[in-house]
């Protein structure tokens, strides 16, 4: 079974982080991704650098362009992760925009990741329907898992449409934004967080966008089978180094 | 063979709409309504006169009789540049502005690079009494004070695009933040046939006005609706969109691209997407566009701010890769020169987007009896600066 499925079985929420390859040093990337999973978190999103990060705030885009500086590629990416799975466990996903994937041949991307050992993918402009029609057999092939996102604007029926064609968890944008914009959650989020735990999907839904703390964590996570963070993490990495992990993973688990 | 967009929206193997769910039911919302609004009678008549009495439409179509004997051939300008405003822009954006107040939004936001369309959105925004934001890179604010200071004088707010390159792609980048961001009461006017369909498809038919004048324009002075050329200069490509618009399905009238070269093709500072692209996606568009082996997407130079940009519209990538149109580069200098040569010849300041299509002449032999119509796109008021650096006016 995908490291992903298995993961979402387990009888607690889930943390999931996000950080941005390449950030803030070249070869930081197998130190953040162990330290993570020695400090309980469940998952991992791995973001392969873009120069036009459509779909990310301020926080992110800095980290993408100094990762690109730092000379960040997809092959640079993989060669880093090539003995990953000597030493990490939990799931394993790259997070990343569709051209670089195509550029490398989205066969061999998917190749790559498989003999890597990693578990799914988060692209954010590759829809649903191009992915249904023209990539998904491959996915099945190389046994990843592609993860969709929905919004507060997102129907309810397109929802099911995403929910059917999903096999590991779909990704809740929790506002209609771009990453690290959010500070806290109001009353319109709440309520469409209900509203999609009301919809008893087959796919469990990790939240993401707008986590940056304790509060918000317990806020998602009441909702949802997970939480996503991502420009806090990348914040934190930039002011503090990725020597002191633990400090930051604990304020989630712990105020 | 068709030429023009298919029902899934996309030409060719080009275009499709690439973009994150975010912006799905923005996108979806204007997929679903297009041509319904632009087919409603009462949509078309208020576009026309406003095109007429507005824009000062219809564009002349003027026989240039001494670039003709220069060149012994016949060529005749598409008068472009006399619009409202200053260039063809006006067109998409005095449609754009008609949909989106016909879709109920009150917010308009726009990307600009040199400030020729934020100038013209900023102008229908103000015509319409909407607000509006245009997003512009940092650098081109700096080098475009006049126009940044039009769109402030039109009541538009300007705000610098300070991420990436800080130019013409990260403002596009900014402006398609803002709309995830402000998905419910936000149109955001695309400057070019560029962006997710339907945004290539739309802005072609709001500029499918040059050809569809043309055609008529051509009859009276030939006796004949077909030109042998239509030549036009690409950068997103809506100018050479409009001109190519009703002829694109008649191979008897030959297209011809003319990209920006910059330095030098090879020089490593050039716009020239064609020769220098490769397929990818830009824009939430599968295009043409210029990129590092690993799918970064790489910063064009043009002399020429409307053509430095690092990608090109799904429609002219259709027509590169299929043959439909010839495309041809044409490099700084010779750009301005043909610039001032029409100047000389026939007392017309060009913009140097459009030059880049006059310098077509001197790179191109044409046969005497040829018939070549070319898109005057723009005025060059806003590029006087430019033109007095150049050439130590």
């Amino acid at each position: 079974m995908n490291r992903i499925n298995q993961k979402l079985q387990e009888d607690k929420k889930l943390l999931s982080i996000y950080f941005t390859a390449g950030y803030p040093n070249i070869n930081d990337t197998a130190t953040i991704i162990q330290n993570l999973e020695k400090n309980g978190v469940d998952m991992i999103e791995i973001g392969l650098p873009f120069s036009d990060p459509l779909a990310d705030g301020p926080t992110i885009q800095a980290s993408s362009t100094q990762a690109l500086k730092n000379g960040m590629t997809t092959d640079v990416l993989f060669n880093q992760l090539k003995d990953i799975r000597k030493t990490v466990n939990i799931p394993l996903i790259i997070m990343g925009y569709f051209n670089p994937m195509l550029q490398y041949g989205v066969e061999a991307f998917c190749q790559k990741c498989q003999e890597i050992g990693i578990d799914g993918l988060i692209i954010p402009d590759l829809p649903v329907d191009v992915y249904h029609e023209d990539y998904k057999a491959t996915f099945d092939k190389y046994s990843l898992i592609n993860v969709f996102l929905i919004t507060p604007q997102t129907s309810d029926e397109r929802i099911r449409y995403i929910d059917s064609i999903s096999n590991g968890f779909i990704y809740m944008v929790s506002s209609a934004s771009t990453t690290g914009a959010q500070s806290g959650f109001g009353d319109e989020q709440t309520s469409y967080f209900e509203r999609i735990a009301n919809m008893n999907l087959k796919n469990p839904q990790i939240i993401g966008f707008g986590i940056s703390n304790n509060d918000t964590f317990t806020q998602a996570t009441k909702y949802a089978k997970g939480a996503i963070i991502g420009s806090a993490f990348v914040k934190h990495v930039t002011n503090n180094g990725v020597g002191t992990i633990d400090g930051f993973i604990n304020k989630i688990y712990f105020k | 063979m068709s030429y023009n967009i298919n029902k899934k929206g996309y030409y060719g193997e080009f275009g499709g709409a690439f973009i994150p769910e975010m912006l799905y039911p923005n996108v979806e919302e204007l997929r679903q309504n297009y041509l319904k609004v632009m087919a409603e009678p009462d949509f078309q008549k208020e576009f026309n006169q406003l095109l007429k009495d507005y824009v000062g439409r219809p564009s002349p179509l003027y026989f240039a009789k001494r670039l003709s004997e220069k060149y012994n051939t016949k060529i005749y300008l598409k008068r472009e540049d006399l619009n409202h405003t200053g260039a063809h822009k006006i067109n998409n954006t005095i449609g754009q502005i008609l949909m989106a107040k016909r879709l109920g939004k009150h917010r308009i936001i726009a990307e600009t690079g040199a400030g020729q369309h934020g100038v013209a959105t900023a102008t229908v925004c103000a015509l319409m009494g909407l607000e509006c934001i245009v997003y512009m890179g940092e650098i081109d604010i700096a080098r475009q004070a006049p126009n940044v200071a039009r769109m402030k004088m039109l009541g538009a707010t300007v705000v610098p695009a300070t991420s990436g390159s800080k130019t013409l792609k990260d403002a596009t980048n900014e402006a398609i933040r803002d709309w995830i961001n402000n998905p419910v009461d936000t149109h955001y006017i695309i400057g070019s046939v560029v962006g997710p369909h339907p945004y290539p498809d739309m802005v072609a038919r709001f500029q499918a006005i040059v050809s569809e004048e043309i055609k008529w324009q051509l009859q009276e002075h030939e006796g004949t609706e077909n030109p042998d050329y239509v030549v036009a200069c690409v950068g997103g490509g809506s100018n050479a969109a409009g001109a190519y618009y009703h002829f694109l399905d008649d191979t008897n009238v030959n297209l011809i691209a003319v990209e920006a070269a910059g330095l030098g093709v090879d020089s490593g500072e050039s716009a020239a997407t064609s020769v220098l692209g490769r397929e990818g996606i830009i824009h939430g568009s599968k295009t043409l566009l210029m990129q590092t082996n690993d799918g970064q997407i790489t910063e064009p130079y043009s002399i020429s701010a409307g053509l430095d940009y690092p990608g090109v519209g799904p429609m002219h990538a259709h027509l590169y890769k299929s043959g439909r149109a010839e495309f041809i580069s044409i490099t700084d200098d010779d750009a301005m020169t043909a610039g001032l040569e029409l100047c000389k010849l026939e007392g017309i300041i060009p913009a140097i987007e459009s030059s880049h299509a006059l310098a077509v002449f001197e790179k191109k032999q044409f046969k005497p009896n040829d018939i070549a119509v070319v898109s005057l796109s723009g005025r060059g008021d806003k590029d006087l600066e430019t033109y007095i650096n150049h050439f130590k006016l």
